[in-house]
């Protein structure tokens, strides 16, 4: 079976991860640093790598795994080609960033407890706070920062890299 | 209110109370006669912090908790007031909200904390609505069950698998209110590191952790006319059993366990302590042979299943250092299953062996596919101390009223240095009460051996006899085990054999036994395990002649082929990073990689 | 380069002084609105034009040269991307890649101001020439702040030509420790990330400990939503955090230092990163600190989304490669910290003051502020104000003074100022309080506001207009503490959760009076009771809102009515008879047919089915819906 946009272990088994043990000096207290280069590399934390990583540093693979599910920015399930966030931070909020939120799920087939579309392209997350208060409410799609958004504005977006995923 | 505080004390609840190197102030409370409820706070383990119950009203300091406070002289501290109590209930009420409150079918039910707490407390209605959804049971181990909907996330079992057993099996996951213990990747603790030791078990407050219950599977045997039952007692069962019919830690309740079981529908009994014998017979020949050779040296013991399981993941170098030497439970079972049905005119099938041990692991151990023959195992059924008590209470067998039994011969006679294996320290005792006479060629007295008794986590001793010196390491916990072997391997520690079991202060301390709240029972139990070694007759393997006999009749040479066969095994490396692993097929690791979805 | 373009600018400025400047501002802020693109524009414009530009910092400006620079947030993002010409001490707001042509042919060539760019006062319309009449910064005073928005982040000739690191130098070659932490005390300086624990007894602390492998760390984890000063700090000024982290360092007898960036902010990294590299290569961090032949390390680590780990001990524990989950103290992290070694953590706006009272001396840091809390705070301003951004002043100044001299007064729904628009600030953030009209001249510092139910915190400021829902508000900030409860203690991590189910149960319409008292008592318990500042703070919303906003409560229990109608379920639309006009828009923007009713003729709303979404109330144009 062929998994589509399934972000692909290599074929040399783990050359990257030893390549960032090796980078961290296989410290385990170098552990949160590791897992975001591991995340950064895979897009993810897939079970394999964190149980190499575990044995590598010598650490509990079930600590490793408690510490991959206790920082938001770890995700232990593959994440879609496009990320959304969605600011959530009081200033947003109290400027109204729910119905965006709202918006952009129900354009996308996505809620609370589904994240990501079954076609890998979008996931959507809200986010406590980008520091970028000002601009409130805001959105990032893939790094880039949108500011004082509505829920048409961030249909539109979604839109686009729809659109622009259909023609490629 | 006015106070007066003197030199070295603290004032509780307005009574002066004498400072004297408490660790912390609750334990300077609790010595005060106040007994504070807590769940996370386990003298042993780290200070944790996060039930909240034993919170104090420190004067000056406002509300803390006791058992992160020093007891430092001159606190005035109160541990009622409206507040305080207030909170504790809030406390309390917030873990009842959540919890699966079907308390007469948890195997914990009437020794939950708890039940008990909110007893304590008062608690009569729950003011909070739960807000979490059921989580299914992990029943994927053989020796535990896991209950999420019953974790009060104290963090006991975590910190004991880590602190004290060095490996971490499990741990906290997520955060927040869906933080929860659990084994590596949410999987069954069967498919982890965990090395089956219970002692999480033990230490939980709750039923979330408890013993894998056999007693059904002993029960229909039982009950099964076609079926005959053998079962064997471990040591350490006859000193802890007691303890659940509310006799004193320690009691020798040898006869009246006999008598329970054949009321029961026991056909045998046997006493491990007999294959323990037969163990040292072996493994003192298997150690003697090295020590001339100078090969696979120090000779670790192989009797605890929860170190052989750890060394297979943990230290799969040193594997070939293990004494190949089954444990007492296995030696005993393939001896049973290899004789007893033709005795009896059965199949193999239709024997059944049964075993009362003070562990959980020895469950896995049973179940280990190297132990069984033609798809048969040489133990069918493990039970803990705590199952023979409920499985006694369910007959409405009165245990102390009953009349004293012996164990069935001949594999119901032992020495007593078979019943010493129960104690950290006790192989090693038995092994050198051999091995002094193989050695000196004449008897030593028994009372020149008893250099591998003691209560610490590690000892060593060193025993000279003629021109031999034998280096002996005794260690319990595997924490220390770790320890230990890593100094071995760095070459920092030159000893020939090293003792190694998982529980706290060995077997008497198994997770199986029923439950202590402090050391004082172990004790008395290790205690006890030497007055029975005492008053027996014999006290040295080589002289249980019905071993002797059992040579003759089966098992040839001691160390001898046909001894290899039914007495012996072998060890794989549980590692999959070791290329060419045996234990590839059966590994976690492994296992694990082959779930990932497809590329 | 031409040199004729040089003439043409002096030329064209008609006796403008020589080197001019722009700088774009480069802060996360006015990077999403376009600044990078700007900042290009720039470049390729002048040139375009022929006018000599440079981009590097240089001691002495050639005349006649322009200096093109981008800059860390300058605080006022809503009004982004902002080019500020100095020395002209213009300001232009809302700067599109299409102004800039403009820009450099009248301004830079001509000396002339785009009027079009310039910030125009809100009810006024007035236009501000620059910072220095425009009443969000005019009425600031900026310290921390000050060189954000001028000086080149990324240059440390230019932090050092203004006298950077010349506070370390002599903290490291001069002083000694106990003098350091003596003149820290005298200043008076309190920790600037939330609890306001005097810094000088906390360096104090950790410079007796025994031993000398010692830690400080800066806490730059500013996970408070709705607050951005420690970011705007770190993109705009970094090297006067290295430096203050530098002195702490030497204060306490520390040779390894770490700055906790919270992973949120990308901008923030990549400048803290290079100001350690560069401090690095100019000798003033490394093997040998200033010549004293000690060594000084600093390693800059990103969190990876833990509010909770701005606290001390999770912080460490996140450092040691753990969860982030705090623990009981005592033992302090002066006594037994990071590795348990006395470690001192500090914030990034403390160690930012800590440069400035070396520099120029506690008694001109104590000329500002209050008694007990003296020098100046920086707070986020945020919410329902006309003026949103970055704000910095002395303690003691009042709320009044913030919200509606700086931050130009309350909004509307429709953004526009309302002289009674006013309700309540959320200050402290999550674990802050609400602070209501009484408090508008309250003035500000660490023990007032804790006497007022909330807090400093870490700054952040949410003003909000009466069209705000108070419970909601509450719900709001509970829902984001229990979410980043780490799950340790008993009483926040079930505490929290079970605070949320019932301000649902109020603004679901389940609660009765046992309810709110329910919610009081285990907001109590919560705050007595938790583990960690966390959990202690976490109710203070609930609380503080109860106390000032009690009949909004009482109105959702016990009347199922929220009075902003911003709770849904509450929600009980009609149609007012009085205006509808019978146009049928909400007829035919109801999504289930709840409106009935024909054209011409008032409609009216059908409760059995109507789901609340309040289409038809965006819909009508009229405002004839109402109770949603």
């Amino acid at each position: 079976m062929i998994a589509p946009a399934e972000p692909s272990v290599e074929a040399e088994p783990m050359l990257k991860v030893r390549e960032i043990l090796d980078r961290h000096d296989h410290r385990a207290s170098r552990l949160v640093p590791i897992l975001q280069a591991v995340q950064e590399s895979y897009r993810y934390l897939p079970a394999e790598v964190l149980t190499y990583v575990a044995q590598e540093l010598d650490v509990p693979a079930a600590r490793v795994f408690g510490v991959a599910t206790f920082y938001a920015h770890f995700a232990i399930v593959p994440k879609g080609k496009h990320v959304i966030r969605l600011c959530d931070g009081t200033a947003c909020h109290v400027k109204a960033s729910m119905p965006i939120l709202d918006a952009i799920r129900s354009r996308l087939g996505l809620s609370e407890q589904q994240a990501t579309t079954p076609d890998m392209l979008f996931t959507v997350e809200t986010v406590a706070c980008l520091g970028a208060c000002g601009l409130a409410p805001v959105v990032v799609v893939d790094e880039a920062v949108h500011g004082q958004m509505t829920p048409e504005g961030a249909v539109e977006l979604v839109e686009r890299l729809m659109a622009q995923e259909a023609s490629t | 209110m006015k106070t007066t505080v003197t030199a070295n004390t603290i004032q509780i609840d307005g009574r002066a109370v004498p400072v004297n190197g408490e660790r912390n102030l609750l334990e300077l409370i609790r010595k005060s006669g106040i007994e504070l409820p807590t769940f996370c706070y386990h003298s042993d383990l780290s200070v944790y912090g996060a039930c909240r119950l034993c919170l104090v009203d420190i004067q000056g300091r406002g509300i803390q908790g006791a058992c992160s406070t020093p007891a430092e002289a001159g606190l005035v501290v109160r541990t009622q007031t409206e507040e305080l109590r207030d909170i504790r209930r809030i406390a309390v009420e917030l873990l009842l909200a959540n919890h699966d409150q079907q308390c007469p079918t948890c195997p914990k039910s009437a020794s939950c904390r708890l039940q008990g707490i909110a007893r304590q407390l008062g608690i009569r209605h729950v003011r909070f609505r739960p807000v979490h959804a059921p989580e299914p049971l992990d029943e994927s181990s053989v020796s535990l069950v896991r209950d999420p909907n019953k974790c009060v996330l104290c963090g006991d079992c975590v910190r004991f698998c880590g602190e004290i057993q060095g490996i971490g099996a499990i741990d906290f996951a997520y955060r927040g209110h869906e933080a929860a213990v659990l084994p590596a990747f949410g999987k069954g603790l069967g498919e982890g590191e965990c090395v089956n030791c219970g002692q999480c078990a033990a230490l939980c407050p709750t039923g979330a952790l408890s013993p894998r219950p056999e007693t059904n599977d002993v029960w229909r045997a039982l009950h099964d006319a076609t079926k005959t039952v053998v079962v064997q007692v471990a040591p350490a069962v006859r000193v802890a059993l007691g303890e659940a019919f509310g006799m004193m830690p320690g009691t020798d309740t040898s006869g009246r366990l006999v008598a329970a079981l054949k009321r029961l529908g026991a056909a045998r009994v046997y006493d491990t302590a007999f294959s323990a014998d037969l163990t040292v017979l072996e493994e003192t020949h298997e150690f003697l042979e090295r020590k001339a050779s100078g090969e696979r040296l120090p000779l670790f013991t192989s009797c605890c299943p929860a170190w052989v399981k750890f060394a297979e993941q943990f230290a799969p170098d040193l594997l070939p250092n293990l004494s190949t030497c089954k444990s007492p439970q296995q030696m005993l079972g393939a001896l049973c299953k290899d004789t007893l049905p033709a005795e009896l005119g059965l199949a193999r099938e239709q024997v059944v062996m049964v075993s009362v041990m003070p562990c959980t692991a020895k469950k896995f151990e049973a179940k280990r596919p190297e132990f069984k023959v033609g798809g048969n195992p040489d133990v069918d059924h493990v039970i803990t101390t705590q199952e023979l008590a409920h499985m006694i209470e369910e007959a409405g067998l009165q245990f102390d009223e009953l009349e004293p039994e012996s164990f069935d011969l001949p594999m119901g006679f032992k020495t007593g240095a078979g019943v010493i294996f129960g104690n950290s320290g006790g192989v090693s005792e038995a092994v050198l009460r051999h091995a002094s006479e193989v050695v000196a060629g004449h008897p030593v007295p028994v009372s020149e051996l008893c250099m591998t008794r003691g209560e610490e986590g590690m000892r060593f001793a060193s025993v000279e006899i003629g021109d031999v010196v034998l280096k002996l390491a005794v260690v319990y916990g595997l924490r220390q085990a770790r320890t230990l072997v890593n100094r071995i391997r760095n070459g920092e520690l030159a000893v020939d054999l090293v003792e190694v079991m998982a529980c706290p202060g060995g077997c008497v301390g198994g997770a199986g036994q029923p439950v202590t709240a402090d050391g004082q029972a172990r004790r008395q139990r290790t205690r006890s395990l030497y007055e029975v070694d005492k008053r027996l007759d014999l006290h040295k393997s080589q002289d249980n002649h019905y071993v002797r006999e059992s040579y003759r009749r089966h098992l040839g040479d001691i160390g001898g082929p046909r001894a290899h066969q039914v007495l012996h095994t072998h060890y794989a490396s549980r590692r999959c990073a070791s290329e060419g692993c045996a234990a590839h097929a059966t590994c976690p690791q492994v296992a694990l990689r082959s779930e990932e979805p497809a590329i | 380069m031409s040199t004729a373009g040089d003439d043409g600018a002096a030329d064209g400025a008609g006796g403008m002084p020589a080197g001019r400047r722009v700088v774009v501002c480069a802060g996360t802020g006015c990077v999403a609105g376009g600044a990078t693109a700007v900042y290009a524009e720039f470049l390729a414009a002048i040139r375009a034009a022929g006018l000599p530009v440079v981009t590097e910092f240089r001691a002495e400006q050639e005349p006649g040269h322009t200096r093109l620079s981008k800059s860390g947030c300058q605080g006022f993002c809503q009004m982004g991307p902002l080019v500020t010409i100095l020395p002209d001490g213009l300001l232009y707001t809302r700067v599109q890649v299409a102004d800039v042509a403009e820009i450099v042919s009248r301004t830079l060539a001509q000396g002339e101001s785009v009027e079009r760019l310039l910030y125009a006062e809100p009810g006024t319309r007035r236009r501000c020439h620059g910072a220095g009449d425009i009443p969000f910064y005019q009425l600031q005073q900026r310290h921390v702040l000050s060189a954000c928005g001028t000086i080149d982040p990324e240059s440390i000739q230019e932090y050092v030509h203004h006298g950077g690191y010349e506070a370390a130098r002599k903290a490291h070659r001069e002083l000694a420790p106990d003098a350091i932490c003596k003149e820290i005390l005298r200043s008076g300086l309190r920790g600037r990330g939330g609890g306001g624990f005097p810094t000088g007894r906390k360096w104090e602390a950790a410079r007796v400990q025994p031993g000398d492998v010692k830690y400080v760390i800066c806490n730059a984890d500013e996970g408070d939503p709705g607050a951005f000063m420690n970011r705007s700090v770190m993109e705009g000024n970094p090297h006067s955090i290295l430096e203050g982290l530098m002195i702490a360092a030497r204060a306490i007898g520390a040779r390894e230092t770490l700055i906790y960036v919270r992973a949120e902010y990308p901008l923030a990294v990549q400048r803290m990163r290079r100001a350690v590299a560069d401090a690095e290569a100019m000798g003033f961090l490394g093997a040998d600190v200033f010549g004293t032949g000690q060594s000084l390390r600093c390693d800059v680590m990103e969190g990876a989304g833990a509010f909770v780990c701005g606290e001390e001990t999770a912080m460490i524990a996140s450092i040691e490669g753990q969860r982030g989950m705090p623990r009981p103290k005592p033992p302090f992290p002066a006594q037994s910290g990071l590795w348990g070694k006395p470690t001192v953590i500090n914030n990034v706006e403390t160690l930012a003051h800590v440069v400035r009272i070396l520099r120029e001396g506690a008694d001109v840091f104590r000329a500002l502020g209050t008694a007990a809390s003296p020098g100046t705070k920086t707070f986020a301003l945020t919410g329902h104000v006309a003026n949103t951004g970055l704000v910095e002043v002395p303690f003691g100044a009042t709320l009044r003074q913030i919200v509606m001299d700086i931050g130009g007064g309350i909004t509307d729904r429709r953004g526009r100022v309302r002289a009674d628009g006013f309700k309540a600030v959320q200050i402290g953030g999550p674990s802050g309080g609400c602070l209501t009209r009484e408090h508008l001249d309250l003035p500000l510092d660490y023990d007032s506001l804790r006497g007022a139910g909330a807090m400093v915190g870490s700054g952040g400021l949410v003003a909000m207009n009466t069209q705000t829902c108070m419970v909601s508000i509450a719900r709001f900030f509970m829902d984001f503490t229990q979410r980043e409860s780490c799950g340790k203690c008993v009483l926040c991590r079930e505490g929290t959760r079970q605070m949320l189910a019932l301000l649902d149960d109020i603004i679901e319409g389940r609660a009765t009076g046992e309810t709110l008292e329910l919610l009081e008592r285990l907001g109590h318990a919560v705050q007595k009771g938790s583990l960690c500042g966390l959990g202690k703070t976490a109710p203070n919303p609930v609380l503080s809102t109860l106390k000032h906003f009690r009949a909004e409560y009482d109105a959702h229990v016990f009347h199922k009515h929220c009075p902003t109608g911003q709770c849904k379920a509450l929600a009980k639309p009609s149609i007012d008879p009085a205006l509808c006009k019978g146009c049928t828009a909400c007829v035919k923007a109801c999504p289930v047919g709840a409106i009935v009713g024909a054209r011409k003729q008032t409609h009216s709303i059908n409760p059995e089915l109507c789901i609340k979404c309040g289409a038809c109330g965006t819909a009508c144009k009229l405002g004839a819906v109402v109770g949603i």
